[in-house]
């Protein structure tokens, strides 16, 4: 017993002393913390939050809320053919991505394809990324007109750009000795790609691809609402017109669908992993 | 007739480190070497260099294999698709593609000599299935054809890159640590189909190796490599155990020796540090 509490005296002894934080550093934090503070309060200014609001227009909640308890699915097939056709847009927005996303993705790999391939492509998929589906519906809204089409094209030009990175990450994460066994056959670049890189990244690609349509489902909702078609559309119309019990059918149709879509997607994805 | 592969002094620098420094070196169609040395004294970077897969530096002279160019001064020859159809590569980890069919990893050896477009569509003929099955059945592993490469045992595996460096029909092996990932039952069978294959198709094959006793009992000619030169080039029965000792260092208690040289031979010094390099 003594000598345990000996050792650990001596222990204790030969460690050095525990670190303290000097004057200056605590000071800098303090600095910090108190330009945060102000930072937040003047953003809750620029925001116009006023708590308040929700308080006093409190029969306008009342009626809002009474109304979205009852929700009106009148117009049922209404709603069912928008949302057919948010879910048109959200595949083919998703399928034309994957399609030009598969070469984008595996030309922005650096270790298939040289550096100053994958540099100049990696920027071009930046740009596709950078901006919002929302950006490109405005965009593609002005070229084609209003409508699914649009909808679909500014899916189909972001999704490009995200899938591309995803795929080309998948492809530099690879086992390269495969691809160096297809080689040592004689095998080309091409061949490498097929035999070597796309059995190693499909289960992934496929991951991936779900996803994104998963997400492409709910982009294309919001899509509508700035005029590119589906069911978006049609509840930007109905709130516009107060009509708050139909707009709740909307939402539960829209919740059910999207619910129902990702957990048919997982079950599928969880076979590719 | 051509040399199965000749290297003509190459290096190999990464860095500041020579991993292979300045070696010549002939290998004659349908012969067996083993090239042994300690970890890092450039075995797997000289078979990477022979095969193409690695760069020699500028410096470095040219490697033909049966008379077709692989690379010279650094720079990977006009040839070397040509060049490789006729080497077939066996590595440690097997470089199997694990979630194709065995038959598909067997057949990935034809693709350097059928049509481009066929081979990237994957439109194998049935002679080419025939042929593989064949070479699956050599290496005795046919009943497993139709499972996925990762499936199988490494030993298993290792017959399967064996099958299919017969389809491609090489004339030469790169073997680079083929059981060193393996058990030694496992380890035992792939030498022996290895050097079965050699003999009965006439292939060269040339097999780095950590087990010195595999070396002198399949092969009849040894090279030794130490920190990237070839230090010793002639018959297993001149290798000795003094030599082992130098060439491997400290690290020379890990070998596993073969019997002979289980007793320090104190007098045999036989220590051809400057062999000639044939």
């Amino acid at each position: 017993m003594f000598a345990t509490e000996t050792a650990h005296r001596s222990v204790a002894a030969a460690l050095p002393a525990p670190p303290v934080t000097p004057l200056a550093t605590r000071l800098t934090r303090l600095c910090l913390g108190a330009v945060a503070v102000v930072m937040l309060v003047f953003f809750w200014h620029e925001a116009e939050m006023n708590p308040a609001q929700l308080v006093q227009d409190a029969g306008n909640m009342a009626t809002l809320g009474a109304d979205f308890l009852r929700p009106d699915f009148t117009d049922w097939d209404v709603y069912a053919t928008a949302m057919i056709e948010t879910l048109a847009i959200a595949v083919w927005g998703t399928l034309l991505a994957v399609i030009v996303g598969i070469p984008f993705g595996i030309l922005c790999a650096d270790n298939v394809v040289p550096r100053w391939v994958a540099f100049p492509v990696r920027r071009l998929m930046d740009a596709c990324r950078a901006i919002n589906e929302l950006v490109f519906a405005l965009i593609f809204i002005a070229a084609v007109g209003l409508g699914p089409f649009a909808g679909v094209l500014a899916l189909f030009v972001h999704t490009t750009g995200v899938v591309a990175k995803l795929f080309s990450e998948a492809v530099e994460a690879i086992d390269p000795a495969p691809v160096e066994g297809i080689r040592g056959t004689g095998g080309t670049w091409f061949q490498e790609i097929i035999y070597g890189v796309l059995p190693q990244v499909l289960p992934l690609w496929i991951s991936y691809t779900l996803y994104r349509f998963e997400s492409n489902v709910r982009s294309a909702t919001v899509l509508g609402i700035v005029g590119g078609g589906g069911i978006g559309m049609v509840f930007n119309e109905t709130m516009r017109g107060f009509l708050y019990s139909q707009g709740a059918a909307i939402l539960i149709i829209v919740i059910v669908t999207v619910s129902c879509l990702d957990i048919a997607s997982q079950n599928i994805r969880k076979r590719f992993i | 007739m051509a040399a199965a592969l000749e290297l003509d002094r190459v290096s190999k620098t990464w860095g500041a480190m020579r991993a292979v420094d300045n070696v010549s070196l002939r290998i004659e169609a349908g012969e067996r070497v083993a090239l042994i040395g300690a970890s890092g004294s450039g075995k797997s970077t000289l078979i990477r260099i022979a095969s193409g897969l690695a760069l020699a530096d500028p410096t470095s002279g040219g490697v033909r294999s049966f008379g077709l160019g692989v690379q010279d001064k650094g720079k990977l020859s006009s040839e070397v698709r040509r060049a490789r159809r006729q080497i077939g590569l066996v590595f440690q980890q097997f470089a199997l593609v694990g979630r194709l069919t065995v038959m598909t990893n067997v057949l990935v050896g034809v693709l350097g000599r059928i049509s481009r477009l066929r081979g990237t569509l994957g439109l194998f003929n049935d002679d080419e299935k025939r042929t593989a099955l064949a070479a699956l059945a050599e290496v005795g592993i046919a009943q497993h054809a139709g499972k996925k490469a990762r499936e199988l045992s490494g030993g298993q595996q290792q017959r399967v890159a064996i099958a299919r460096a017969l389809v491609q029909g090489a004339k030469l092996v790169l073997a680079d640590e083929p059981i060193a990932s393996l058990d030694p039952k496992s380890a035992k069978r792939v030498m022996d189909t290895l050097v079965t294959m050699s003999r009965d198709h006439g292939i060269a094959l040339v097999v780095s190796l950590h087990q010195v006793d595999y070396a002198t009992a399949y092969f009849d000619r040894v090279i030794a490599m130490n920190a990237g030169r070839v230090v010793f080039d002639g018959p297993a029965s001149r290798i000795t155990s003094a030599f082992l000792t130098e060439l491997y260092g400290a690290s020379a208690e890990e070998l596993i020796l073969p019997s002979q040289f289980a007793v320090p031979a104190a007098a045999v010094l036989e220590t051809t540090s400057s062999e000639p390099v044939s």
